[in-house]
């Protein structure tokens, strides 16, 4: 697929944003690139700036500088290409709503009105709730459901508007370990399968290491992005944090460490970021 | 004001005042606005039962008061108890209603067990009321330690061997005593002011727990003095005056941290906001 | 036949305040018990309790002015609502402290105007009125301002019922789908403020919040499904408050035509009773099925 994929074809363009919120600049001149049918790692601290890049992506936060194309075009804010799951939805237990309720708010959710039941309606739910493997706890009340359960949810309540990008942010927190591996595997075959453009904001990259195929890697509002063997290495991560970072593969887990004080940084050239595309 | 029959409502007053200021702090500190809001309608529900029957309405008042407290305790181990125990609060008042819709004194009695009597403390009352009073400060100040430490850090505490069931069972019959030889004097309906405004002042002004308390108690002795002398001045309702002046304590304390923040902040002009909190 | 005069006791159907209180309580349970759903679910029934009570003030003032307390409700209601919303009402801590001085002070407020009520002008019982209700002695003109006050409020909720249910499940969700946060959020406000000041004419300001959260609570513990939960809860607030009404039409002859029971007691103690039963058998059929209600309980 890589091979047949030019410049104009990206799901998604960040080109040289910045933002500067209350004197501090949030985000530095971030440029991104996420491809259809390709999942991209967005791995950062908390406070690194993960979130607000999102919603730049989303149009909840101005930029300073820069612009954002989906689908080669400049974001509008209806975009309807875009699906969203937001950070830590906490679901009221006593919210009359069942799963397929959620899921099926996706189509329209935005619409006034009473909703008129269609049995087209009906299967196109369907269908997404088999692709998010849930159609097991369908009727279910949202509030009520697990975390792992949750989280397949509003990703098919994202999914069922058909999108061509979908953003989560930090799907996977709080979750056990194997809720974990359920909503990575999931979020692998929407990417793979469904040839959608996928970017997940994350602090730990090593969950998504099965599915992943890129990566960009932020760190005090700087970001550097490429494939994997590219940016997550001591000498990326280095220029990126611009102090002494060690990168440590060990049994197929990967892991970011702040060196130790006093070593020096010589390979730290004019340019403050790596931008290895 | 200080003819021989105002001599009582001093006497109650200043009682009312001292209990209420050092119960309310910890009420503040422990964030039970809502067991603050709930036994009072309780005990409102006995002080009527009490006048249908014909006896002593502090009798009434004690019973329902502890009642609530002891149901509010037994609630609240339950994971959701928002809606059963507003529920339970509302149909306490409305039992109130009923009680006193029967007896032939129907509106007076009403007004002044909800919103307070100047003269609502009778002598032969004013023994049973100090009694009440000196139990409800003597058993703080036995808990004073234990109380603080299950309030600020309760997970600790369990490890400190302060069982915080206990502790939370033991400030609800506090706040059940205070409320019993409060309402005669300031109304059902308005404890909660005379619990939280005062406290809740004093909390923004310092930050030391002993003198948080010392001006708690300050400010509700001056909020209850003030009350009495305009009431009896205006003829107006105390009620009117608790409730205000609950709320310009509150307001003044606000104000006095924002400036003294300020002040803080002009001083050293490097230090972070997150040191003023 | 026997029995149904027993229940039903002379005249109620024919006798005039009654034909209103039957037509008034029926619309006011309605609308309280739709606004009500969306009020439990997003976890804020302390705010309406606070709500209610901050409106006394308001219906007080009316009566000294001479205005139906309902129009006072309203603007107060209003008013309230929009701070705690500016303010944002869900749940944290400070926030109950804030509302609870501001309680106090409408409170306070409400003893003022409740007191002047009872020492200017003729008319007794202001504060049994506005505390407790008086749905037997409303005006009848006042039946089709409630009728199109209900229609207002109940518009509101249904016309922007989807993008209610995304909004308060996640705002940044809603505003990404292209729902307006702020405008959903004011229809709800005014939805909800108008079902509490409909509410303090028919039970009283301070038992109001009984129909808003109890009929909404029971259909809750009954089905999973939104649709299905509004028109539940409007169902059973109407019947609660008919059969309150119908106690306390009859037991003026319990007590051979001296005086009967306060209405609000009685509608209040079928809400509760009626929830409390409600929610206990669900739990206990939920036990002994051996799950934790995962499914649709209908």
């Amino acid at each position: 697929m890589p091979a047949t994929i030019r410049e104009g074809s990206d799901t998604l363009n960040v080109e040289d944003v910045t933002v500067r919120l209350a004197g501090r600049t949030i985000l530095d001149d971030v440029t991104l690139h996420v491809r259809p049918g390709e999942l991209t790692g967005l791995i950062g601290s908390n406070g690194a700036g993960k979130t607000t890049l999102l919603r730049v992506i989303l149009g909840l936060t101005p930029t300073s500088s820069g612009r954002v194309l989906i689908n080669g075009r400049p974001r509008s804010r209806r975009s309807g290409l875009i699906g969203y799951v937001p950070q830590q939805i906490t679901l009221d237990p006593d919210m009359p709503l069942r799963a397929r309720d959620l899921v099926g708010l996706g189509l329209d959710g935005q619409r006034l009105g009473l909703p008129l039941p269609s049995s087209k309606r009906r299967r196109q739910v369907d269908e997404i709730l088999e692709a998010v493997d849930a159609t097991r706890f369908a009727d279910a009340r949202v509030g009520l459901l697990s975390g792992g359960e949750q989280q397949r949810i509003l990703i098919a309540h994202a999914l069922i508007s058909r999108p061509k990008l979908l953003l989560l942010d930090e799907p996977l927190a709080n979750l056990d370990l194997r809720s974990e591996q359920e909503v990575v595997e999931v979020l692998g075959r929407v990417a793979h399968s469904q040839g959608i453009g996928v970017l997940i904001s994350t602090h730990d990259m090593n969950p998504l290491l099965p599915v992943m195929d890129r990566v960009a890697y932020i760190a005090a509002g700087r970001l550097a992005s490429g494939s994997t063997a590219d940016v997550v290495s001591s000498e990326a991560l280095s220029k990126l944090y611009g102090r002494h970072v060690d990168v440590i593969h060990i049994h197929g887990r990967v892991i970011v460490v702040a060196g130790p004080e006093g070593i020096p940084l010589h390979h730290l050239g004019p340019e403050p970021v790596a931008r290895v595309v | 004001m200080f003819e021989s029959f105002m001599i009582d409502a001093w006497e109650a007053g200043t009682l009312v005042a001292v209990v209420a200021g050092v119960v309310g702090f910890f009420t503040v500190l422990r964030g039970s606005a809502f067991a603050a809001h709930a036994i009072p309608n309780s005990a409102f529900a006995g002080a009527a039962g009490a006048s249908l029957i014909g006896v002593n309405p502090i009798g009434g008042l004690a019973a329902f008061s502890l009642l609530g407290a002891m149901t509010i305790g037994a609630l609240s181990r339950r994971a959701r108890r928002d809606v059963a125990t507003a529920l339970a609060i509302v149909m306490l008042l409305a039992l109130g209603a009923l009680f006193l819709s029967l007896t032939t004194e129907y509106a007076p009695e009403i007004f002044s067990l909800l919103f307070g009597e100047v003269l609502g403390v009778s002598t032969s009352e004013l023994l049973p009321t100090a009694v009440i009073g000196a139990l409800c400060i003597l058993g703080v100040l036995l808990l004073y330690r234990p109380l603080m430490v299950s309030s600020v850090i309760p997970d600790v505490a369990e490890a400190q061997g302060v069982s915080n069931q206990q502790m939370e069972i033991a400030f609800l019959v506090v706040i059940a005593l205070a409320t019993t030889m409060a309402v005669p004097v300031v109304g059902a309906l308005l404890i909660f002011s005379l619990l939280i405004g005062p406290a809740a002042a004093a909390r923004s002004i310092t930050s030391r727990p002993s003198v948080a308390l010392v001006l708690s108690v300050v400010i509700a002795l001056l909020t209850v003095w003030l009350a009495i002398a305009l009431s009896y001045w205006t003829n107006l309702p105390i009620g009117f005056f608790v409730g205000s002046m609950g709320a310009f304590a509150y307001a003044a304390g606000r104000g006095w941290a924002a400036v003294a923040n300020r002040r803080l902040r002009q001083a050293s002009p490097t230090s972070r906001d997150a040191v003023l909190g | 036949m026997p029995l149904l005069s027993s229940v039903f006791e002379p005249g109620f159907f024919s006798n005039g305040p009654t034909q209103s209180a039957l037509t008034i309580g029926g619309v006011v349970a309605v609308v309280s018990g739709v606004v009500g759903v969306f009020t439990v679910a997003r976890g804020q029934s302390f705010a309406g309790h606070s709500l209610s009570d901050i409106g006394t003030a308001g219906g007080s003032a009316a009566f000294l002015v001479g205005m139906a307390p309902l129009y006072g409700f309203i603007v107060m209601n209003v008013m309230a609502a929009g701070v705690m919303e500016l303010i944002g009402i869900r749940r944290p801590r400070g926030r109950d402290l804030a509302t609870g001085i501001v309680l106090g002070a409408a409170l306070g407020l409400a003893a003022l105007f409740l007191y002047l009520d009872t020492t200017t002008s003729s008319t007794t019982g202001a504060t049994v009125t506005v505390l407790f209700g008086s749905i037997f002695t409303l005006d009848p003109t006042t039946v089709p301002v409630v009728a199109v006050l209900g229609i207002v409020a109940l518009g509101c909720v249904l016309a922007l019922f989807r993008p209610l249910i995304l909004s308060s499940i996640s705002p940044d969700l809603a505003t990404v789908r292209g729902v307006s946060v702020r405008l959903v959020g004011v229809g709800y406000l005014i939805a909800l403020a108008l079902a509490v000041s409909l509410s303090s004419i028919t039970v009283g300001a301070i038992l109001s919040t009984a129909l808003l959260i109890g009929p909404a609570a029971t259909a809750l513990h009954l089905t999973n499904r939104t649709g299905p939960a509004i028109l539940m809860a409007a169902v059973i607030g109407a019947v609660e408050t008919w059969l309150g009404i119908l106690l306390a039409y009859d037991s003026y002859y319990w007590f051979a035509g001296s005086h009967g029971l306060p209405v609000s007691f009685f509608i209040v103690l079928i809400v509760f009773v009626v929830y409390l039963t409600v929610q206990t058998t669900v739990r206990l059929s939920q036990r002994t099925r051996g799950y934790a209600g995962r499914s649709s309980a209908t």
